[in-house]
């Protein structure tokens, strides 16, 4: 089928074949990054504007006093973020990181629920001290709002 | 007195990088300049006073001096040996240290043993070379300063982020730099030869050989850091996507495709303007990775030491260097004349294909990496993670794969797919029968469904190459192709079982309690607090029995650290040949029931095999080269009438592997 294409003409196609692929590659990126990529949100954000339920998207903000609260098997827990003017439920199952307490920062990666419940697959808060600056210790809540805001992409 | 040696033997060593970038110039423009005399010494002392510098480094952590600043804020008197010395380059400052060590030591290595290019070559990889490091020891010399003195002396340093208190921290980066960086080789080359105008055949087996072995360190280092984040995370994962892993991978992608490329350059004259491309993107994606680690603008689960104002440093050396290479790139491209031609059912076809499909998937990885940053711009903050990743670069993946088992079967030049539709319809019938009772047998996703056939198919693919051979006189460098490409299998059938078949429990459990997890019963015994050099833990000390077979001890802790303080997770992992039981131990309930999270992950660890197995087939063909190289030369001197072969007698020498011996006057 090449073959009766002449040399010159083969290279092109190469470099067609190439350029082809490539800008593919660059539009299925572009593509996807605008639908897969998670969004952060603060508790406010869910407020006014609520993600799709199921949609990955991370949420930031303080662990209510007094909220976390361990479910009877001992490894689910229910707690609140808020930051000051909304606040969302939490549910997440697993281990959860040394720096989680209350009164402090967290993000937790995950989805909605239909009901209004952050399902958390993931909380970032103990693998790097990055995730969960000192500065967030001892701030009041709207301080420490702008700086969840400020730190977390 | 120890850390002012260091001190100034870096500062000789960037005096000896601006002559020995003085010299390569005038050298390269005129090749009976005498400065050039000045410059293999330059470079071969720039890389013993940098070797100096950084055991300086080495020393003051080991001693522990306070008064060095650096030691002060990340080690510790209490520290074990072992980690006071991996201390050394486990922060910013010692680890760039360590990159331009590396950088030094390749200078000097082509300066000592590189005598087959041209002259003017070798001066102007030299000089760029030097061009290169100069800007990085600017960097540490004035931003940077890992001897830096602290006054007054504190009574003990801050000690190191208990996370990096492991063996893989010693380990692991070295070998990544040494990949990292060996990679400025190809850029320096690749520039020397754009530069004095010698893009040839000869010129790709030069550089192949050094590539090849920056490659291999960069495959061991990513399959090292993969196994050390998989268990010193204790999220059971092997890969993020995270941007500091990102970083690690788009060198290598780069490099994987340089390394085809320069192949098709060495043996077969062709796609020469591309390969200079490659030699310089590889490193640029060092070099952007570096900015990306070091700058702490994105944040990373492995993020260490990160300083936002260093950051403008590194993007601006990165603008000089990429920038300065591509506009090189551009004023000469055009003299560099057009290669052979091919068709394109043919080895360099494949080979073409290979390179597209990797450079599609640098592409697709550097976009996600980077998206978080553009969007910034716009005040959007989002994270880009598996559900862009995987999918995405799956679609470059399978085609490229699928070449891959069909590429290496190709002549040179021409070919029909018809001539090797045999081993063709062997390999695509075991994937399709992988495909089709895999999924009538278990229900799993189509990523890790896909995978798994794959990976049989291509597992079986990647020795079809021997077919007709004479296996004792096949050449070193075809096997070390078979075997990597077989441990591209073996990790993809690795990580796609992984995802398909892995099992977690997650359970608060009382001593006594029994846990069972997939084929495995897990005990947990007893609990009890044990202490380290510089920590205390909570052991759990645990039996596990696969299909209630005999007993395995395995003991998870979660360690606390008080210097610097901080908390661990040891996992306590039970291997057998088909997977990995990974138990980690958490914090205790209200009700003195322990949290206690358990995965089965069948296969999981033949992700590393199969890095591994890369590695070994890249060690093999570098062995195969150079001794069939060295035994050329000794030929050569021997037979003077053979001085310098021919263009196309070099080129079927070099590569009289590359078609079936059986079938080669066919």
């Amino acid at each position: 089928m090449t073959s009766a294409l002449k040399p010159k003409h083969q290279r092109l196609v190469l470099v067609i074949v190439a350029l082809v692929a490539l800008i593919g590659a660059g539009v299925l990126a572009a593509y996807a990054l605008r639908n897969q990529a998670s969004y952060f949100y603060v508790p406010a954000d869910i407020a006014a504007n609520p993600p799709e339920p199921g949609q990955d998207i991370r949420l930031g903000g303080m662990v209510e006093m007094g909220s976390i609260n361990t479910a009877d098997d001992g490894v689910t827990v229910h707690f609140v973020v808020g930051d000051g003017e909304a606040r969302v439920p939490v549910t997440y199952a697993g281990i959860v990181p040394d720096l989680f307490v209350e009164g402090s920062g967290v993000v937790a990666e995950g989805a909605m629920n239909a009901d209004g419940t952050f399902v958390a697959s993931n909380l970032l808060a103990k693998h790097d001290e990055n995730y969960m600056p000192r500065e967030l210790e001892g701030m009041t809540m709207e301080e420490a709002r702008e700086t969840v805001a400020e730190t977390y992409e | 007195m120890i850390a002012e040696i260091g001190l100034a033997a870096l500062w000789l060593s960037a005096a000896l990088a601006v002559l020995q970038l003085v010299g390569g110039f005038f050298g390269a423009r005129d090749e009976n300049n005498e400065l050039r005399a000045l410059v293999r010494p330059a470079a071969v002392l720039q890389a013993v006073l940098c070797v100096i510098s950084f055991l300086c480094l080495v020393w003051v952590f080991v001693i522990t001096d306070l008064s060095v600043k650096l030691v002060a804020s990340h080690s510790h008197s209490m520290k074990p040996l072992a980690f006071k010395i991996s201390g050394a380059w486990a922060n910013h400052e010692g680890s760039m240290l360590l990159w331009i060590t590396v950088m030094a030591a390749a200078g000097g290595l082509i300066a000592l043993i590189e005598r087959r290019l041209p002259e003017r070559t070798m001066m102007a990889t030299l000089a760029s070379q030097a061009f290169v490091a100069i800007g990085f020891y600017a960097f540490i010399l004035l931003a940077s300063n890992p001897f830096e003195r602290l006054s007054p002396v504190p009574t003990d340093g801050n000690g190191l982020n208990p996370l990096l208190q492991d063996m893989g921290v010693s380990f692991h980066p070295p070998t990544l730099y040494i990949g990292y960086v060996g990679l400025s080789v190809a850029f320096s080359f690749a520039l020397g030869a754009l530069m004095t105008r010698n893009v040839t055949p000869d010129f790709a087996r030069v550089m192949r050989p050094w590539v090849l072995a920056a490659w291999i360190f960069l495959t061991i280092g990513i399959t090292a850091g993969s196994y050390w984040a998989y268990y010193e995370l204790g999220w059971g994962g092997w890969w993020f996507w995270d941007p500091v892993e990102n970083a690690s991978l788009m060198p290598w992608l780069a490099a994987t495709a340089l390394l085809h490329s320069a192949s098709v350059l060495a043996a077969r004259d062709a796609l020469r303007t591309w390969t200079i491309m490659l030699g310089v993107v590889a490193f640029s994606m060092s070099m952007v990775g570096t900015f990306l680690v070091r700058s702490g603008i994105l944040t990373s689960v492995h993020a260490f030491a990160v300083d936002p104002e260093r950051g403008s440093f590194i993007l601006a050396l990165l603008a000089l260097y990429i920038g300065g290479a591509l506009v090189v790139f551009a004023l000469r491209a055009n003299t560099i004349a057009e290669g052979q031609r091919f068709s394109i059912t043919s080895r360099e076809g494949a080979l073409v294909v290979n390179n597209v499909a990797l450079s599609a998937i640098l592409g697709i990885v550097l976009l996600g990496t980077l998206y978080p940053l553009l969007t910034e711009a716009f005040d959007v903050r989002v994270s880009v993670g598996p559900p862009y990743f995987n999918p995405v670069s799956a679609i470059f993946l399978v085609p490229m794969l699928m070449v891959l088992a069909v590429g290496p079967l190709l002549r040179w030049r021409k070919d029909s797919l018809s001539r090797v539709k045999w081993p063709v319809v062997v390999s695509g019938a075991v994937t399709l029968a992988v495909l089709v009772a895999v999924a009538l047998l278990a229900e799993i996703d189509i990523l890790p469904l896909i995978g798994l056939a794959l990976a049989a198919g291509v597992g079986i693919a990647s020795f079809m190459p021997l077919r007709g051979r004479r296996l004792r006189r096949t050449p070193l460098a075809i096997w070390g192709m078979c075997i990597a490409h077989f441990g591209v299998a073996v990790a993809l059938f690795g990580m796609a079982a992984d995802s398909a078949f892995q099992q977690e429990r997650l359970v608060a459990a009382n001593v006594g309690d029994t846990i069972e997890i997939g084929p495995w019963e897990a005990t947990l015994q007893s609990i009890s607090p044990v202490a380290g050099p510089n920590w205390t833990a909570m052991q759990a000390d645990m039996y596990y029995s696969y299909e209630g077979g005999d007993l395995m001890e395995g003991h998870p802790q979660a360690r606390s650290f008080w210097a610097p303080p901080g908390e661990t997770s040891e996992v306590a992992l039970i291997t057998r040949w088909n997977g990995q039981l990974y138990a980690a131990v958490g914090n205790m309930a209200e009700d003195g029931r322990w949290q206690l999270r358990l995965w089965w992950k069948p296969f999981v660890t033949w992700i590393w095999y199969g890095g591994l197995l890369i590695a070994l087939g890249g060690a093999l063909a570098l062995v195969g080269r150079v001794v069939s190289d060295l035994r050329r030369r000794e030929a050569e001197a021997q037979g003077e009438a053979r001085a310098y072969p021919d263009e196309a007698e070099y080129a079927d020498y070099d590569d009289e592997s590359s078609v079936p011996a059986a079938e080669t006057q066919s």
